[in-house]
Order: structure tokens, then C-alpha cells, then sequence
């Protein structure tokens, strides 16, 4: 075949399998001058990703919809059988609960007339916008999740993501109709937190596992399994006190935290718009033009 | 005339069905399954595609179609851009230099030939992670997702191959 088809051929060939060689070195300096963009948090590749996930979200939308619907009846179904049970559980805790209640109501209270007392600022209040989960990011490399809100939302860079349970994640990119979350596992997530009951400083540091690490902690603080992590609030972008998860290994090597979010039951996240007035704000928006409207 | 025209746009519709499937299965990839610790473990799809269209149509699995496909996944999942491309193009590059290995072998044996492929990928991809993070990743969570896209492959494969019985002709 190869030999009867004449000289046209033989040419064509040598050519054909040179533009190919061509092509695919062309490529692969495509690739990592794009992987060179990337490092240096370029607007460009950041506004591409947002098209992209504009793009896809009515088909992950439409996807997402029935999974959960499924989900939600096959749980059901395992709840049933374990009614019973569960119900003497919820009495008892209820009961303990309706004493926390009480005590809660007395410390709120306590809290507002000591705040009074000392004339403390104000928290500015806090705006929810609840956001329906259209895609869980599989993979080895990244930890993130898709929201169907965005700018037109009023959902914007670094507000905070919330379950029932606790925190998240952060939002990182926001398009017009779609946001990423990047989760509080990822190896790009650090948060500042509060531990224990001391309130120590220290950062959350994903890492890609289940468990991230606690950073920064300083040498004389001693911590212990149980231990409660909640957010500090330093740096502005998210409000003080929220949970985040709790201490469960503290070993030399490093302390790590399990978060209280159920990762696998994530239908809906609330992401959190604290505004703090005045000066972090012209901050937030004289840093990313890319966002600003 | 009209029947040509017809035809060719049939024709162009099926060549193109590898990309179209491979860039199908990256977003049904990313749909929350709301069942616990499956994200991170769920099979390189995309790894998976480009493989099987490498060894059985290369000429509907060109370069270009490769790194539309990394593109896509790369910004889509949120990434380091070109990471993935690198990936895929490495696959590529593997399957068409041993092209007289891979054109013999049987069902199971390029299942077999696909592991050495998938770690070399994954390899490279954890690799370039690393180099643009500035630090050692975890090898735990990359290991689990390469076991999963190997376990993956039969499955995935039996589907292309439908698929190409049906689309492409």
C-alpha cells in the first residue's frame, strides 16, 4: 500500500509526521508557558477558569439535581430502620440541649450588658447567601467545590463557607453565575484559627488529606485531643467564632484537626458576607481588578 | 449536493465523538455524588480517554484534541493550569513512540500496559504539583486516585469501545 502509493505519498508522509512533531512540541511549550501564567496568579488564567465553570454549570446543574434526589431517598430509607432509636437519642439530647439553651440565653445576655458596659464596636452583621453544591472536585491535587451563585449574587472573593457543621472552606474565584470554593483540606487553604479553651493563635494549613494541620502554634502551647478550633477573624475576612473542627492528633511531627463539616453529605453551603467597613474593603478591591464592579 | 454536505457533517460529527465523550466524562466527573470521601479518589477520567483513543484511533486523538482536553480539565477543576496538559501530552507521546507494543495487544494486556502508563502520568503530574507549590505533596491521596483509575480502565474501556462501534464507523 505504502509502497504503490508514489512519490506524492512518500512525501507527504516525513512531512505529515513533522508538522505532527511540530504540533506537539509547539504544545507542550503552550502548556508550560500557561503552568509559568498560573505561578504568577495571573487575572487572565483566573478569568478563563471562571468562564469555563459559567460555561458548564446548567449541565452540572441539571446533573446534580437528581444525584442528590436519589441520595436524599436511599438515606431516608436507612433512617427508617434506625427510627426508633434514634428518636430516644434526639429525647435525651434534647433535653440537654434545652439546659445549654438556658445557659446561652444567661451568657448572651451577661455578654451584651458587659459589651455596654465597655462601649465594645459592634460585629458588623452578616449577610448569608445559600448556595446549591454543582461540583465536587475528584482528584488527587485539589480540594474545591462549585457553587451555582456568583458576582450577580452578590458573592465575592474570600467570604467564608459554611455548613450546618462548620466551616468549609473559603470562596477563591467567583464568575457570574458560579463560584469556587477552595475547601479548608486543600493544600492552598490557610485560616486563621483560635484553639482551646486558651484561645491560642495559630493557622490551619490543608494539605490535600482529611485531616489539615495546625501552623504557627507557638512552642509553650499545649494542646490536647478534643481541643475546639474556631476561626479568629484576624485579617478581616471572616467573622470571629465560627467552628471549625476539633483537635484530633498531637504528635510531634504536627497537630491535626478534624473539621466538623460532613464532606459527604454537602448539598448546600451559605457563604458569609462580612463587610467590615472603611479600610479592608477599598483594600480587598484596589487588590483584585479582576473582581471589582 | 445536499446529501454531501449531509454526509460530510456525519462524518466530521463522528470523528469528532472521542473528544466530544472524553470532554462529557470530565464534567459527569465532577457531579457531587454526596457519598463520603469519593471526591478524592474518583478515577482520571480524562486519563483513562486518552489512553484508549491513543492506541485504538489515534488519528480522531490528535495533539490538539490532548490538550483542549487538559485545558478543559485543568481550568475546570480549579488547578494548576498545564499540569494536566503535560500529563496527557506524556501519554500520548508514551502510546505513539511503542505504537507496535500497544497496536498488538489484547483487551487485557493494554489494561496491563495501562498501569506503567497511568503511573508514569500521575508521576509527572504529582512532580509538577510539587515544583509549583515549592513543596513535597502527600503521596497518600495521589496513590489512592492512581489504584482507582487503573481499577477503573476495564469498565471505562468496554464503554469507549461501544461507543466506537456506534459512532464511528
Amino acid at each position: 500500500m505504502y509502497r504503490r502509493a508514489g512519490s506524492v505519498a512518500r512525501l507527504a508522509t516525513p512531512v505529515k509526521a513533522w508538522a505532527q512533531r511540530f504540533a506537539l512540541l509547539l504544545l507542550i511549550g503552550v502548556a508550560v508557558a500557561l503552568m509559568l501564567l498560573d505561578k504568577t496568579d495571573s487575572v487572565v488564567i483566573e478569568r478563563a477558569r471562571t468562564l469555563v465553570t459559567d460555561a458548564v454549570s446548567p449541565l452540572l446543574e441539571a446533573a446534580a439535581r437528581p444525584v442528590a434526589t436519589f441520595s436524599e431517598m436511599s438515606e431516608r430509607g436507612t433512617q427508617l430502620v434506625a427510627v426508633a432509636a434514634e428518636n430516644a437519642a434526639l429525647r435525651e439530647q434534647n433535653e440537654r440541649l434545652q439546659h445549654w439553651q438556658a445557659v446561652a440565653r444567661r451568657l448572651e445576655a451577661e455578654n451584651m450588658a458587659l459589651r455596654n458596659m465597655l462601649s465594645l464596636a459592634p460585629d458588623p452583621a452578616l449577610h448569608f447567601v445559600t448556595a446549591r453544591v454543582i461540583g465536587d472536585q475528584g482528584g488527587a491535587f485539589v480540594r474545591s467545590m462549585l457553587v451555582n451563585v456568583g458576582n450577580q449574587e452578590g458573592v465575592r472573593r474570600g467570604q467564608a463557607a459554611l455548613t450546618g457543621e462548620g466551616l468549609a472552606g473559603r470562596v477563591a474565584e467567583v464568575g457570574a453565575h458560579t463560584a469556587r470554593v477552595l475547601l479548608l483540606t486543600d493544600m492552598n487553604s490557610r485560616i486563621p484559627i483560635l484553639v482551646g479553651g486558651t484561645r491560642d493563635r495559630a493557622m490551619l494549613a490543608g494539605d490535600n488529606t482529611g485531616q489539615p494541620r495546625l501552623l504557627y502554634l507557638e512552642p509553650r502551647v499545649e494542646l490536647k485531643v478534643g481541643d475546639r478550633v474556631v476561626t479568629s477573624g484576624h485579617g478581616g475576612v471572616f467573622p470571629p467564632g465560627l467552628p471549625v473542627g476539633q483537635v484530633v492528633s498531637v504528635r510531634e511531627d504536627g497537630v491535626r484537626v478534624q473539621p466538623f463539616v460532613d464532606w459527604g453529605h454537602m448539598e448546600y453551603l451559605r457563604l458569609v458576607n462580612y463587610e467590615l467597613p472603611g479600610i479592608l474593603r477599598s483594600l480587598e478591591e484596589s487588590k483584585t481588578p479582576g473582581n471589582g464592579r | 449536493m445536499k446529501q454531501g454536505l449531509w454526509h460530510r457533517l456525519d462524518i466530521i460529527a463522528r470523528s469528532l465523538s472521542p473528544l466530544a465523550i472524553t470532554l462529557l466524562l470530565i464534567m459527569l466527573g465532577m457531579v457531587p455524588l454526596q457519598i463520603p470521601d469519593i471526591a478524592p479518589i474518583i478515577p482520571a477520567l480524562a486519563l483513562i480517554a486518552v489512553y484508549y483513543w491513543a492506541v485504538h484511533r489515534p488519528e480522531l486523538m490528535t495533539v490538539w484534541a490532548i490538550f483542549l482536553i487538559g485545558l478543559f480539565q485543568d481550568l475546570l477543576s480549579g488547578g494548576h493550569v498545564g499540569v494536566g496538559i503535560l500529563a496527557l501530552l506524556l501519554v500520548h507521546i508514551i502510546v505513539d513512540t511503542q505504537r507496535r507494543v500497544f497496536a498488538r495487544s489484547s483487551f487485557q494486556a493494554l489494561w496491563v500496559l495501562f498501569a506503567p502508563v497511568a503511573a508514569a502520568a500521575m508521576y509527572l503530574m504529582w512532580l509538577l504539583n510539587c515544583l509549583m507549590q515549592g513543596e513535597f505533596l502527600e503521596v497518600g491521596p495521589v496513590l489512592f486516585q492512581y489504584l482507582t483509575t487503573v481499577a477503573a480502565y476495564p469498565c471505562l474501556a468496554w464503554l469507549f469501545a461501544q461507543a466506537q462501534k456506534v459512532l464511528i464507523r
